[in-house]
C-alpha cells in the first residue's frame, strides 16, 4: 500500500507527442481506473509508472520518494500483462515463485507465500501445471496470484480482461474487485471499456489523446462529464449531442431542431445566441405529446429495452437514440421530448461543460499542464 | 477411406529404404569378410567367416599408416563435441545481444554477421590457415576445433527464435527483476530448449564429418581424425585392408548416429508442443 503522485508527466516517441503532462495523486488503497479509446496514451502512462519507459519529462512519486530513475524491479510494483506473459516452460508454482526467488527469499517462505495467494484465487489444484494446460481465465489468475505473491506497494493492470470472453470478464471483474479491496493495494487499471472502469474505479481518469479529461469518480462522470468528449465515451449507447443557442438571457437552449427547452438548473453565462451543444442520453429522452417528431430509421428489440434510432427534421445525418424501457410503439414518426432537469450543456466550441453561474462543484477536471506543446 | 493397404505406397517407401540400407549393410558385411577376396571384387551379401574380430583388431591397432581407431575416434569425438558446444555458446551470445539490447552500430553488428555467409570456404581457408599459424595453433588440438564456432547461420536462427519472444515476456521479467544474464539463464535459453537440441544434433555430424580443415591444420599422425583415418587407409590399391577400412566405416558411422538417435526424443517433443 502506497500513495503514488504523477507530476507533469509528458512522453513523446521522436517527434510523436503521447502524453502531454498527465498530474495525478492516488490516495493509500485506491483503485485508479485511466480509460479512453485506443491510442489514447492509457498503456504508455501505466508503462512509465512502472518503468519500462522514461518519461521525457515529469516526476513520479511513490509514498513521497522520486522513482522516476529506478529500473521497474526496484519500483516494488506488480504487473498484471494483458497477454498474461506467463513463463511457459515453468509450472504455475515456479511462475509465482520466480520473482521472489530473484529476491532471495528463503524457500519456506516462498512456498507459503505462494500457496496464499493460490488459496486465495483458487490456484491449489493446478500449482504443478504448465500454463499452455489452463483456460485463460486460469492463467489470468495465476498472471495475478504472480503480481500478489510479491507484495507490492502498487498493482498495475493493463487491460487484463481484454482476451477474456465476456461471459469470463464479467466473473473476474467481480474478483479483481474483491481482491484488490481485500488486499487494499493501491492500484493503476487501464481499460479501454468503460463497463470495466464503471464497476472497478474508485476514480476514474478519463484520457483523451494524451490529455486528462476528467478525473473523478463513476458516478460523477456519468452524471456530470466535463466535456463532451467524456460526456459520450461514457454511457452505453452514446448521450446524443445536438446543437443549440443560448437564448432569453442565458435560461434556455434553442435547439437547432425547433423547440426551446429552459434550463433546470440555473443560468448560464454568454452572449444571446451563443453556440451549445446540448447532451441528452438515450434513456433521458421521453417519448410524449408536444415533443419533437423524430424520423424512426431502425428499431432495435433488445427486449428488456428498446433502442430506436433515428434522426431529427432537417438534419438526416445527425443521428438520435432513444433507449425506452419495454416494448416501443410503433410508427415513422415518434415526438420526442428533452426533459430539462436531464440536459447536459457544453460550449460549442470547445465542448466543455457549462455549469450554471454559482454553481456549487463544477465538476472536477484536471488541469493539463499548460505549456506550449 | 480406404481399407485395403496402399500396395504402391508401401513398394515406394520399401525400395527408398533398401537403397539407403544396401550400402551401409554391404560395408557392414564386408567388414566380417577376407579383405583378399573383397580386393578380388567377390564382396556378398552375407556375412562372413572372420566375423567381429577385424573391429578389436582396427581398434586397437589400426591399419598399416594409421593410428589406433580408438585414438582417432577420440579426437573425432572431441572435435565434433567442441564445435557443436562452441558454436552454440557463441551463436546464442550474439544473437541474444543483438536482439535484447539496443548498442550503437547493432544494424550494422547483424550485417556484418550475415555478409560472412556469402564468403565461401575456398575464400575463407586460406587467411584462417595464416591466422592460425600466428596464434601458435598449427598442428595442435585446439587447432581442430577454434576456427570452425563461428556462425553466422546459427546465429541467424537463434536471432528468429529470440525475436520470437513475446515482449510481454521480457517485461514480465523485468518487473520480477531478473537482470540480462538472469534472464537468458532462466527464460531464453529453456524457450529455446528444442532449438538448441535440434542444432547440436546438426552441428555434431558437421563438426564429425569435417575433412578438409584438420587435413590442411595438423601434419601430426595423432591429431588424426577417424574420417581422415579411413581416407588414409584405402592406400595403395593393392595394399588395402578392405575389411579393416570397412570396419573404420562402421565404427565412424556410429557416434552421429547415436546423438540423432539420442536427441531425437528432446527436439521433436519439443517442436511439437504448441502455443507459448
Amino acid at each position: 500500500m502506497a500513495s503514488l503522485e504523477l507530476l507533469g508527466l509528458r512522453k513523446s516517441f521522436g517527434d510523436t507527442h503521447v502524453l502531454h503532462g498527465i498530474d495525478l495523486a492516488l490516495a493509500d488503497g485506491e483503485m485508479l481506473v485511466i480509460v479512453g479509446a485506443s491510442g489514447c496514451g492509457k498503456s504508455t502512462l501505466l508503462r512509465l509508472v512502472a518503468g519500462l519507459e522514461t518519461p521525457t519529462a515529469g516526476t513520479i512519486l511513490l509514498d513521497g520518494a522520486d522513482i522516476s530513475a529506478r529500473d521497474p524491479a526496484q519500483r516494488d510494483m506488480a504487473m498484471v500483462f494483458q497477454n498474461y506473459a506467463l513463463y511457459p516452460h515453468m509450472s504455475v508454482f515456479e511462475n509465482m515463485a520466480y520473482g521472489l526467488r530473484i529476491r532471495g527469499m528463503p524457500r519456506d517462505d516462498i512456498r507459503r507465500s505462494v500457496e496464499e495467494a493460490a488459496a486465495l484465487l483458487g490456484l491449489q489444484p493446478m500449482l504443478a501445471r504448465k500454463p499452455r494446460q489452463l483456460s485463460g481465465g486460469q492463467r489470468q489468475r495465476v498472471a495475478m496470484g504472480r503480481a500478489i505473491v510479491r507484495n507490492p506497494k502498487l498493482f498495475l493492470f493493463d487491460e487484463p480482461l481484454s482476451n477474456l470472453d465476456a461471459k469470463l470478464r464479467v466473473q473476474m471483474r467481480a474478483e479483481i474487485r474483491r481482491l484488490q479491496r481485500r488486499l487494499g493495494v493501491t492500484s493503476l487499471y487501464v481499460t479501454h471499456d468503460q463497463v470495466e472502469a464503471m464497476t472497478l474505479g474508485d476514480r476514474l481518469l478519463v484520457l483523451h489523446q494524451g490529455r486528462p479529461a476528467q478525473l473523478a469518480t463513476p458516478i460523477e462522470v456519468f452524471e456530470r462529464p466535463a466535456d463532451t468528449y467524456v460526456a459520450t465515451f461514457i454511457g452505453a449507447p452514446a448521450m446524443n449531442l445536438l446543437p443549440a443557442t443560448l437564448v432569453h438571457g442565458g435560461t434556455a437552449a434553442q435547439l437547432a431542431a425547433g423547440p426551446t427547452v429552459p434550463f433546470a438548473d440555473g443560468r448560464r453565462a454568454g452572449p444571446e445566441g451563443h453556440a451549445l451543444t446540448i447532451g441528452i442520453r438515450p434513456e433521458h429522452l421521453a417519448i410524449g405529446p408536444g415533443g419533437i417528431a423524430l424520423e424512426v430509421d431502425l428499431i432495435e428489440p433488445l427486449g428488456s429495452e428498446t433502442l430506436i434510432h433515428g434522426h431529427l427534421p432537417g438534419a438526416p445525418a445527425d443521428t438520435l437514440v432513444v433507449k425506452l424501457t419495454g416494448h416501443a410503439p410503433s410508427g415513422e414518426r415518434l415526438p420526442v421530448t428533452v426533459p430539462p432537469e436531464h440536459m447536459h450543456v457544453f460550449d460549442a466550441a470547445s465542448g466543455r461543460r457549462l455549469e450554471p453561474i454559482g454553481a456549487e462543484n463544477p465538476p472536477v477536471r484536471v488541469a493539463a499542464v499548460q505549456s506550449a506543446d | 477411406m480406404r481399407n485395403r493397404p496402399d500396395y504402391l505406397a508401401h513398394g515406394a517407401l520399401a525400395l527408398g529404404v533398401v537403397l539407403f540400407a544396401l550400402p551401409v549393410w554391404l560395408v557392414l558385411a564386408g567388414s566380417t569378410q577376407d579383405s583378399n577376396a573383397i580386393a578380388r571384387g567377390d564382396l556378398s551379401l552375407l556375412p562372413g567367416s572372420s566375423g567381429l574380430s577385424v573391429y578389436w583388431r582396427v581398434l586397437t591397432r589400426g591399419t598399416m599408416g594409421t593410428e589406433p581407431v580408438w585414438h582417432m575416434l577420440l579426437i573425432s569425438l572431441g572435435m565434433a563435441l567442441a564445435i557443436a558446444v562452441g558454436k552454440i555458446v557463441i551463436s546464442v551470445l550474439s544473437a541474444y545481444a543483438v536482439v535484447f539490447f539496443r548498442f550503437p552500430l547493432r544494424q550494422a553488428a547483424f550485417w556484418l554477421i550475415f555478409i560472412t555467409l556469402m564468403l565461401p570456404v575456398e575464400v575463407r581457408i586460406i587467411p584462417t590457415y595464416t591466422v592460425m599459424a600466428d596464434f601458435g595453433l598449427i598442428n595442435r588440438f585446439n587447432g581442430l576445433w577454434i576456427p570452425l564456432i563461428a556462425s553466422a547461420t546459427a546465429t541467424l536462427l537463434f536471432r528468429q527464435v529470440f525475436v520470437a519472444i513475446p515482449d510481454e515476456l521480457v517485461e514480465a521479467a523485468r518487473m520480477d527483476g531478473a537482470g540480462p544474464l538472469r534472464f537468458l539463464r532462466d527464460i531464453v535459453l529453456p524457450v529455446s530448449a528444442a532449438n538448441i537440441a535440434a542444432l547440436f544434433v546438426i552441428l555434431f555430424v558437421y563438426g564429425w564429418n569435417q575433412y578438409l580443415w584438420p587435413l590442411l591444420v595438423a601434419t601430426n599422425p595423432n591429431l588424426d581424425t577417424i574420417v581422415i583415418g579411413i581416407v588414409k587407409m584405402i592406400g595403395v590399391e593393392t595394399q588395402t585392408d578392405w575389411a579393416a577400412v570397412m570396419a573404420t566405416a562402421v565404427l565412424a558411422l556410429l557416434p552421429p548416429v547415436i546423438v540423432v538417435v539420442l536427441m531425437q526424443r528432446w527436439f521433436v517433443a519439443g517442436l511439437v508442443e504448441g502455443e507459448k
